[in-house]
């Protein structure tokens, strides 16, 4: 069986050929039957930034050509242009290129977490239309080994990738119990919006929308189960929030340092975390002098992400080697399957032998009790066994090797076994 | 039991002197040197518990009311109670103030002879329990208070100043540390105070006037019982709480380093 993979990816391809190519899920699974048919495997994968056609496949140029005729399909352009943002890969760069895929070494922001599950996914729907074999089961089973053991072994995915993330991981860093914490938007900004969102995703217990007009906050607030004020009612519900997040498009300050402090009073102590994203700033700057606040406007939101990006490039040298290491394991593994037969074969080979000469010469052991010949049964067998052993381990430690498959071929050879190869 | 002593001394301090380093380590690069460090502090600590054991058997009684020997078992009290919280990741970093700290006052304690074989005090057992294990099981809290508060204070900094690593090493959040403080002083401040009242008593019983160390004891007492009517009763919070420990934490030290020239019992 040879791998194969066919796709494009957002290093190779704008979003508008990415767009063309894009499948849903079922598709995903129609694909990957229609690639598999006639004895072959294949998982297709689709994401945002990437389509991967994975393809186990005796004949390699057949299933180069399949896949690229179902990719031209889908995206209804010519030969050539689709051929040009496409590339090709084989052998064990196709396990290599799978594993950073898994591991989110391949993705925009490096370590995101989103694409094991997608890759879970593919697999599960090829699998599902029984598109799947041996070959690409194992690699996808290692695919998603290696994934986790980045995410476990190396902080690549642990830092924010996104001013939203950052805003509510800095909000953790004040608060540990979101639960029961209350968020305050100030204006019902898109980006206020995603903050809010990923807050409320952690488990952030109340959300309060205060806007000029109340009826355009109302929807927002009932989307995310909160309740829409005023904003002549901010500074009263301020002493409540323990997240402000402020993105009007008011020109001048919406909140001065002179209302929190008023407002802390009543909060007895208790911090408050203020996210601006508004341009220009809606918050008064000095409310960061302040005793128990903390005050982070877009810039100060995105060096942090910047500086989170970097670490996160920074643990990608380290994920790599992981990659290294399982890519080169499904390497040993695959090669390993080349001298499997041979193995079988040599064995089969000699049980074929000692059979054959026990009952030529059961004839001459007739005297013997049925005890005496179980005894002899079992010599016959411990001899073939210890003659085969050091072989079969030598064979099993030459697979890895890069001649290998020739050790096996000289095995076959030696002792006439055929090409057994599936 | 008295030679275990000695040599249960060494594996202790190892166990302590290897947390140290890994937590170091840790502080440049978050991962698995924080789990290392975690098996150093515990296997340091069973060794120093075994060490005080073998202390305990030598003398048949209470051997740690010499300022080294109780600077002993202070450095196992803080251990133990760093154990508590310190297994948990957001916590490792509070790792990186304690350890270094217990291995240094451990080598201390050693080189004055408290951590040495175990040799019985002067007083009665009862008294010495009641008197030296209360107020150093309140020290030991006291001092987990201001590690506590050192890392707030570290933390509301670098979210002040927005420093753009800061996500980069994991620590717990101000609100959890706050009350962190705040429940550790609560549960050390009623150990100081029975502690303190079982060596009134026993002076209005015996006779005696008071020294030095009682009087900065008093002191540190009141400074506490401040921190907690600020804290619970007028809604102090934050930064002026971890300050108010870190001051209350150097009249420990006060108290501490005092009781080596002056004879206190």
């Amino acid at each position: 069986m040879n791998l194969l993979l066919v796709g494009t990816s957002h290093h190779h391809a704008p979003v508008e050929l990415r767009e063309r190519l894009a499948f849903g899920g079922e598709a995903a699974g129609a694909l990957a039957a229609r690639l598999a048919a006639g004895g072959g495997e294949a998982v297709a994968l689709a994401t945002c930034n990437r389509v991967c056609l994975y393809l186990a496949h005796d004949d390699a140029t057949e299933a180069r050509a399949r896949a690229t005729a179902e990719l031209q399909a889908l995206s209804d352009l010519p030969a050539a242009a689709l051929e040009s943002a496409l590339y090709v890969k084989s052998g064990a760069d196709v396990a290599l290129h799978l594993f950073r895929v898994a591991a989110g070494l391949d993705s925009m922001v490096p370590g995101e977490t989103q694409i094991l599950g997608q890759v879970r996914s593919a697999f599960e729907r090829a699998d599902r239309q029984g598109a799947t074999g041996p070959v690409l089961h194992r690699l996808f089973r290692q695919a998603l080994h290696a994934g986790k053991r980045v995410r476990h072994e190396t902080g690549i995915a642990e830092n924010p990738a996104s001013v939203s993330s950052a805003a509510a991981e800095l909000a953790a860093r004040v608060f540990d119990d979101l639960g029961s914490r209350t968020i305050l938007l100030v204006g019902a900004g898109k980006m206020a919006e995603l903050a809010a969102a990923n807050l409320l995703s952690r488990g952030v217990g109340r959300l309060v929308v205060a806007n000029r007009s109340v009826e355009r906050a109302q929807p927002l607030a009932e989307r995310f189960g909160g309740r829409a004020v005023g904003l002549d009612a901010l500074e009263e519900q301020l002493a409540g929030a323990d997240v402000v997040i402020a993105s009007t498009g008011a020109r001048e300050l919406v909140l001065t340092a002179g209302q929190v402090e008023r407002a802390l009073r009543r909060r007895r102590g208790t911090p408050v975390f203020f996210i601006d994203i508004a341009v220009p700033r809606d918050l008064d700057p000095a409310i960061n002098d302040l005793d128990g606040c903390y005050l982070y406007d877009i810039d100060d939101l995105e060096r942090v992400v910047e500086e989170s990006v970097a670490g996160r490039r920074g643990e990608a040298a380290r994920a790599e080697a992981i990659v290294d290491e399982e890519a080169r394991a499904f390497d040993a593994w695959q090669r390993s399957l080349d001298v499997v037969p041979a193995i079988a074969g040599l064995r089969r080979r000699a049980e074929e032998i000692r059979a054959a000469e026990l009952a030529r010469a059961r004839a001459r052991l007739v005297g013997l009790s049925p005890r005496e010949l179980t005894a002899v049964e079992s010599l016959t067998a411990q001899i073939v066994n210890k003659l085969l052993h050091v072989p079969t381990v030598r064979l099993k430690e030459a697979a890895a090797a890069p001649d290998g498959a020739a050790r096996a071929d000289a095995l076959r050879y030696l002792f006439d076994l055929g090409d057994d190869r599936p | 039991m008295a030679e275990l002593a000695v040599l249960l001394f060494w594996p202790a301090l190892a166990g302590y002197a290897q947390a140290a380093v890994a937590y170091v380590g840790e502080g440049f690069r978050p991962g698995r040197l924080g789990r290392y460090a975690i098996w150093g502090v515990r296997f340091g600590w069973l060794a120093q518990t075994a060490l005080l054991v073998a202390q305990a058997a030598a003398a048949e009684g209470f051997p740690w009311d010499s300022w080294a020997g109780s600077l002993n078992l202070f450095v196992w009290m803080c251990v133990g109670a760093y154990l508590i919280w310190g297994c948990r990741a957001p916590y490792r970093l509070l790792g990186l103030v304690v350890m270094p700290l217990a291995a240094a006052l451990f080598v201390l304690a050693w080189l004055a002879g408290g951590a040495g074989p175990g040799r019985s005090g002067a007083f009665d057992s009862t008294f010495l329990i009641l008197h030296v294990g209360l107020v150093t099981v309140a020290f030991a809290g006291f001092t987990l208070a201001a590690a506590l508060a050192a890392v707030y204070l570290w933390q509301d900094s670098r979210l002040k100043r927005r420093s753009p690593g800061l996500l980069r090493v994991r620590a717990p959040s101000l609100a959890t540390l706050d009350s962190l403080i705040g429940r550790t002083i609560a549960v050390g401040l009623p150990a100081l105070t029975f502690g303190v009242g079982v060596g009134l008593a026993r002076l209005g019983s015996e006779g005696g006037g008071v020294d030095a160390i009682m009087a900065v004891t008093f002191f540190t007492w009141a400074v506490y019982a401040a921190f907690l009517v600020l804290r619970y009763e007028a809604g102090w919070r934050g930064r002026r709480t971890a300050q108010l420990a870190l001051v209350g934490f150097l009249l420990v030290i006060c108290v501490r380093l005092g009781s080596i020239p002056i004879t206190h019992f």
